[in-house]
């Protein structure tokens, strides 16, 4: 199982990465496992604002549409038009080119209280 | 059988260019025999018992006294007056219920649903794999019937427009024969492949696409309806709706771009935003990479070629009224 140990994970299966006040977000490796076949992918609208838990984007598989949450608050800033025209890359490369959406961060403390590589391997194993 | 054993799209694909095998034990299995079966079964079923000739099936429905769906279903003649008779897995007790009640004197019906195990081997490659793991033993034809010598039962019939066969077997010796399928080379698929395979064929699922409230006529199954047979439950309705037509129709539904997967219970609303119906199934459909979707649909809006939208969170995806099956599979040898 691929947990890169510098990022920040929530117990819903999204994955944080913070540079600067920009924290880009996508799904684990874990969740692209357990949806398989990602066939669609719908981005949030850029500057909207969103709220810690927020549904923000939506990935679906052939048999279900599965809410992508905001790890932490902040406003929209760019959304990863590469998945939406290739929701594949969500299975192959859910770290790197399969991200989804950027968030400019309210309060850059908020990633702190997500989950640490370890922490999230403890509740996935 | 679980959602999927790898991935949904690799099995939907494993079934449409070699072989997959479903685990179908939870359907059910009724043996109905005796003197009159015959008539009995054509007044209870909407196709025609009488046609059907020794070692064939046929797929029928049965219907309430509205001439809605009870369950739709496959019977196949094994003796002059003997069949067997395969059912949805949810609808066993009801239809069991449903049959015993209309009885006749002489004919017997009995539920063997717990001893048998089945399974659904399909794809182009299902004859060789049974060639495989029964050497020796014919496969029927088209929508037939065998025994093999080991007592399984043999149907070349399916749920996925392939080629393919249904075979049932003592429930002790399912697991065993599982593994010889797979050992042949057939890919286990589940449920979301099945789903998605059946949905590209237009094929109603029970429950979903067919209802108590929802006539075989209102679902374009007329092909499957001999008005000019016997009496039947449900005939006076379905004949006036062959006759005046229907306020609804189940129609199959094409998104005309790409857009987010379709799925069941979506609203479905013309250009201008009135509400029409809602979609009964839906899928992004893997051998077409588009969304497709059956609905119920006033008769004004299921002309084919009629423009709709499909709502899908709030956001409204072009779709056009299409001709089913929705996908054709390479032609059976």
């Amino acid at each position: 199982m691929n947990v890169p140990a510098d990022l920040r994970f929530t117990s819903s299966h999204e994955w944080v990465r913070l540079e600067g006040e920009i924290a880009t977000v996508g799904i684990s490796d874990h969740a692209q496992e357990e949806l398989t076949d990602v066939v669609f992918v719908e981005l949030p609208g850029i500057g909207r604002t969103v709220d810690a838990g927020d549904p923000t984007a939506v990935v679906e598989s052939v048999k279900a549409a599965s809410d992508i949450y905001a790890p932490i608050s902040g406003e929209v800033v760019e959304a990863n038009p590469a998945v939406e025209g290739d929701p594949s890359l969500v299975n192959s490369d859910p770290y790197g080119d399969g991200w989804i959406f950027k968030l400019r961060v309210k309060n850059t403390a908020d990633v702190d209280g997500l989950l640490t590589p370890e922490q999230y391997i403890a509740q996935i194993g | 059988m679980p959602v999927q054993y790898t991935s949904i799209m690799d099995e939907h694909a494993a079934v449409r260019g070699k072989a997959g095998v479903f685990d179908i034990s939870h359907m059910g299995q009724f043996l109905v025999s005796g003197e009159g079966a015959t008539a009995w079964l054509n007044r209870m079923l909407t196709n025609d018992v009488a046609k059907l000739g020794h070692g064939q099936g046929q797929y029928s429905l049965m219907l309430n006294e509205r001439g809605g769906v009870i369950d739709d279903l496959i019977l196949y003649r094994t003796g002059d007056e003997s069949f067997f008779v395969v059912v949805n897995a949810s609808m066993i007790d009801e239809d069991f219920a449903w049959l015993s009640k209309h009885l006749p004197q002489g004919v017997e019906l009995r539920d063997e649903s717990d001893q048998w195990a089945g399974l659904a081997v399909q794809g182009p490659e299902s004859a060789a794999a049974f060639a495989t793991v029964c050497p020796g033993e014919p496969l029927p034809p088209r929508n037939g019937i065998a025994k093999t010598s080991g007592g399984c039962v043999v149907c070349r019939t399916g749920y996925t427009g392939e080629d393919g066969f249904e075979f049932f077997a003592p429930a002790a010796e399912g697991g065993a024969w599982l593994k010889k399928f797979v050992a042949a080379g057939v890919k286990p698929c589940g449920l979301g492949a099945r789903d998605s395979l059946r949905l590209e064929m237009g094929y109603p699922l029970n429950g979903s696409d067919l209802s108590p409230e929802r006539s075989p006529i209102e679902a374009g199954l007329g092909f499957f309806v001999a008005l000019d047979k016997c009496d039947f439950t449900g005939r006076e309705t379905l004949a006036k709706q062959k006759a005046e037509g229907t306020e609804a129709k189940l129609v199959g539904l094409r998104y005309t771009d790409k857009g987010a997967p379709p799925r069941a219970h979506y609203g479905v609303f013309s250009p201008a935003g009135e509400a029409l119906g809602e979609l009964t199934s839906g899928i992004l459909s893997p051998s077409l990479g588009q969304g497709i979707g059956m609905a119920y649909l006033p008769a004004a809006w299921a002309k084919l070629g009629t423009e709709v939208t499909i709502d899908v969170r709030g956001r409204r995806f072009p779709a056009v009224v299409v001709k089913k099956p929705f996908y054709k599979p390479a032609p059976k040898a």
